[in-house]
């Protein structure tokens, strides 16, 4: 286990992609300790803004408020890192395996065309989890992203594969230009959800604003709900309901001005 | 108010250093690959002295030791989009590509940059001169932003440089060619030239440009062009050719037939080189040119068709665009084609509109292995290098970033050497592309002797430009030195050494200086009474106004004006 402890707030946010399961888990102490970051446009050593302690392992812990801190456990592959704290910007972005765990906040960018692995943040998150970068044009491509508070914008933009789920409420454009995966609204979301969207599932606890592209289907449970029930009791989240006594999904299918194949399920209870 | 743009800026390394352009230096032991002299393989001693190759130097003079290396000339791009406001464009559209792209940071002996498919100014010298290459010309560039391309041009550090202008769309052009005025569009041409400083003369889909603006394009050779009744695209690039040649500009027509990228296209381009007869032309990125089939789902190669022209017509030179899959940027000024491209992709799309000199499209695009059109396409670049039995009318390009990335020739050159790993190569595309395709069949490897040809000697002598492509006395000490090594693309990936102008640049894959190159322009001449025709035309039709269109001898870092000297024949 490497833990790093923050010991001095950068004056600028701190690009700090060396901090990853793979770039560490060779080094010995002192190799760590000489890591370079990057404030602005100049290459700094680790220990400037880190007190390092251990070596050679793929378990890292970030300890402090590391919010100004981008870009930890990009492109991951294995091993975890526990951020007891808040993060920074791009979180687990590129990731290819492995788990991110934070107890404190995230920021915008999180996941961020990922393609497996797990991030879980106990707090909020910004904007653009599981996103396209700017002028990509797939998102996420599998993992999951679990937020147990609230999250920003443009959720899920243009993700491909994946599952996103969020505690608390989301802001606009949701799902936008989403092309696969799932994303579990557990909060409910602001306005212009599935803007564009051409594939993939929205399932939301609570009464969406629906856009006019969007049109009512049928309702019912669909049988992929018994199993994220499953899954969302590993993760330790509320139950999702799936029982037919308990109430229904109503679904709606869009964006018809794609015209897409993407489909959004309201809960409604029982009366 | 800055006066941006004249001048030299501080931040430019200044390397025309008195001390370092009087150094001499002996490369020693190095095996000498100078097709232009016939030397294929031989070792033997290169003096250099003031950036030129010299033929002895004095004893005790800096020796560099080449034993068990293998030195070529440094290698000539006769045709790539490095610099403009096309290429601009492209960067500014696809962030997605420069993401993933090998970074340059900042040193005390380079700037930073970005690689990728549209590298940044800076990156694209590091990166050229990094693969051996010295010398590069951009294909295409309109005279209304050929000041912005001097300017990404004087930012493209080590290689030396020179441009085409766009002119086969030039409305005032091809109005003078409408009324049969051949003589007076031959001063315009001379003074756009002169104007732009450019090197050369290119036409890109002769007329199909000028089309686009009312939202057609000119795809049979003899039928006018939209707008005009005489106008064909035959009638332009005869004329065209035949404009180039009694000029006498070192470089002949640089030419992007009609019909680029569709299937049958064949037909078109031989009609095209029938129309050149009498005149010498090259065709550009001939790959995308020499299709048949009826459409998509029959397209098929038509190398040998054009190869069986091509090599009986001595007048012309051509270079291969060869496409490599994997992920690019189509740039062209070809905006008909481009927005077909756009409706066959569903992505990006960006277009341009230059007034009254031509267009420009801008779509991203990626070559898949397992799509049957692609894979016609990947194996008509390499059947044209393998068919065409005279090196020194082929040159290796992938008109980059069109059809691959410029740094990825190594990986061309190997399949070129290797007729092995070739034929791996085929055997994993579509069952159904090799029924459309001949690239099975051929057997012929290229020599070292023969890659040189290609990258260098060959390229250099179509331009004109006597001073490159080989390692004579008096020509420019620009040499790629690389390991001997039997795979060819690593081998060619990273030299050992790259000079230019008798400076170590590159070591080992590292650069290790900034030099700045030359500029290569041509100033033909013209009747100066032209400008009086020429500016109230101006008044009434460009946003800009005459005196600012012509670009500033000042502008230009270390030009160097080539001489024009009529073709015999023209």
């Amino acid at each position: 286990m490497i833990t790093l402890t923050l010991k001095q707030q950068p004056s600028v946010p701190l690009e700090a992609e060396s901090i990853t399961p793979d770039v560490v888990a060779g080094l010995d102490h002192a190799a760590i300790r000489a890591l370079p970051v990057y404030l602005g446009k100049r290459s700094c050593r680790l220990d400037e803004f880190f007190d390092v302690d251990g070596a050679a392992s793929d378990q890292i812990e970030i300890r402090g408020d590391a919010a100004r801190v981008k870009w930890i456990g990009h492109g991951m592959t294995r091993g975890s890192i526990k951020i007891v704290g808040n993060a920074g910007m791009h979180l687990g972005a590129h990731m290819k395996g492995g788990a991110i765990e934070v107890s404190g906040n995230a920021s915008d960018w999180i996941g961020a065309e990922m393609k497996a692995g797990t991030i879980k943040v106990a707090g909020n998150a910004g904007g653009q989890i599981g996103a396209a970068y700017r002028g990509s044009l797939q998102g996420m491509r599998g993992g999951t992203i679990i937020v147990v508070g609230s999250a920003g914008l443009e959720v899920g933009m243009r993700m491909r594969r994946g599952v996103i789920v969020v505690g608390g409420p989301v802001r606009d454009f949701c799902g936008l230009q989403m092309k696969g995966g799932t994303i579990f609204l557990l909060g409910g979301a602001e306005i212009r959800t599935g803007a564009w969207m051409f594939r993939g599932t929205i399932v939301s606890m609570k009464p969406l604003p629906l856009m006019p592209t969007f049109s009512y289907a049928c309702q019912g449970v669909p049988d992929f709900m018994r199993l994220f029930a499953r899954r969302f009791q590993e993760w330790g989240l509320t139950a999702l309901p799936h029982d037919p006594a308990q109430g229904f999904y109503r679904m709606y299918s869009g964006d018809a001005s794609v015209p897409g194949k993407g489909e959004i399920f309201i809960w409604q209870p029982a009366e | 108010m800055l006066f941006y743009g004249l001048g030299r800026p501080s931040y430019v390394i200044d390397t025309s250093r008195r001390e370092n352009r009087l150094a001499m230096l002996r490369i020693t032991g190095g095996k000498v690959y100078d097709p232009a002299h016939g030397l294929d393989g031989v070792v033997k001693d290169i003096c250099i002295a003031d950036g030129r190759i010299v033929a002895d130097v004095p004893a005790g003079t800096k020796t560099l030791d080449a034993s068990g290396l293998i030195i070529f000339p440094g290698g000539v791009d006769i045709h790539t989009h490095v610099a403009g406001a096309a290429l601009n464009f492209a960067r500014a559209m696809t962030p997605e590509n420069q993401r993933h792209a090998i970074p340059f940071q900042r040193s005390s002996h380079h700037r930073a940059g970005i690689g990728g498919p549209t590298p940044t100014t800076f990156a694209t010298g590091y990166l050229y001169a990094g693969m051996g290459y010295t010398t590069v010309i951009e294909a295409a560039v309109p005279v209304l932003s050929a000041k912005h391309t001097h300017e990404e041009l004087r930012d493209t550090p080590i290689v030396d440089k020179g441009c085409c202008l766009l002119m086969a769309n030039n409305e005032i052009v091809l109005d003078l060619l409408e009324q049969g005025d051949e003589e007076r569009a031959r001063q315009v041409v001379a003074w756009l030239v002169s104007a732009a400083k450019s090197y050369g003369v290119k036409g890109v889909n002769p007329g199909g440009v000028t089309a686009w603006k009312w939202g057609k394009n000119a795809s049979v050779m003899s039928e006018p062009v939209p707008g005009y009744s005489k106008v064909t695209p035959a009638t332009i690039v005869t004329a065209l050719s035949r404009i180039v040649d009694q000029l006498g500009l070192p470089h002949p027509l640089h030419l992007h037939c009609n019909n680029l990228g569709a299937p049958g296209n064949v037909t078109t381009t031989l009609e095209t080189m029938k129309a050149l007869e009498g005149s010498r032309a090259h065709m550009a990125h001939l790959q995308f040119h020499a299709y048949g089939g009826d459409d998509w789902h029959t397209m098929r190669s038509a190398s040998t068709e054009i190869v069986e022209y091509f090599n009986a017509h001595k007048n012309l030179t051509c270079d291969a665009g060869a496409v490599l899959f994997g992920n690019s940027v189509t740039i062209t000024a070809d905006g008909p084609w481009q927005h077909l491209l756009y409706q066959l992709t569903g992505r990006k799309w960006g277009n341009l509109d230059v007034e009254n000199e031509t267009g420009c499209g801008i779509v991203p695009y990626s070559y898949k292995g397992s799509n049957l059109v692609n894979a016609v396409q990947w194996a008509v670049g390499l059947e044209l290098l393998l068919l065409i039995d005279d090196p020194w009318r082929i040159f290796l390009t992938t008109d980059h970033p069109n059809g691959a990335c410029f740094w990825r020739y190594p990986e061309i050159i190997q399949m070129l050497m290797d007729a092995d790993f070739r034929k791996e190569r085929v055997q994993k595309l579509p069952p159904k592309a090799l029924e459309r395709i001949v690239l099975a069949d051929l057997d012929r490897e290229y020599s070292l002797s023969e890659i040189a040809i290609i990258t260098s000697a060959g390229p250099a002598r179509a331009l004109g430009l006597a001073q490159k492509g080989h390692l004579g006395v008096g020509a420019d000490a620009d040499l790629a030195i690389y390991h001997q090594n039997p795979d060819g693309a690593w081998q060619f990936r990273y030299p050992r050494y790259v000079l230019k102008a008798g400076e170590v640049v590159v070591e080992e894959g590292h650069i290790r200086q900034e030099t700045q190159g030359r500029q290569f322009i041509v100033q033909p001449a013209y009747d100066p009474t032209i400008e009086q025709f020429l500016k109230p035309l101006f008044q009434q039709t460009y946003t800009m106004s005459f005196e600012n269109y012509p670009v500033e001898m000042e502008r230009l870092e270390r030009a160097e004006v080539q001489s024009c000297q009529a073709v015999a024949g023209a």
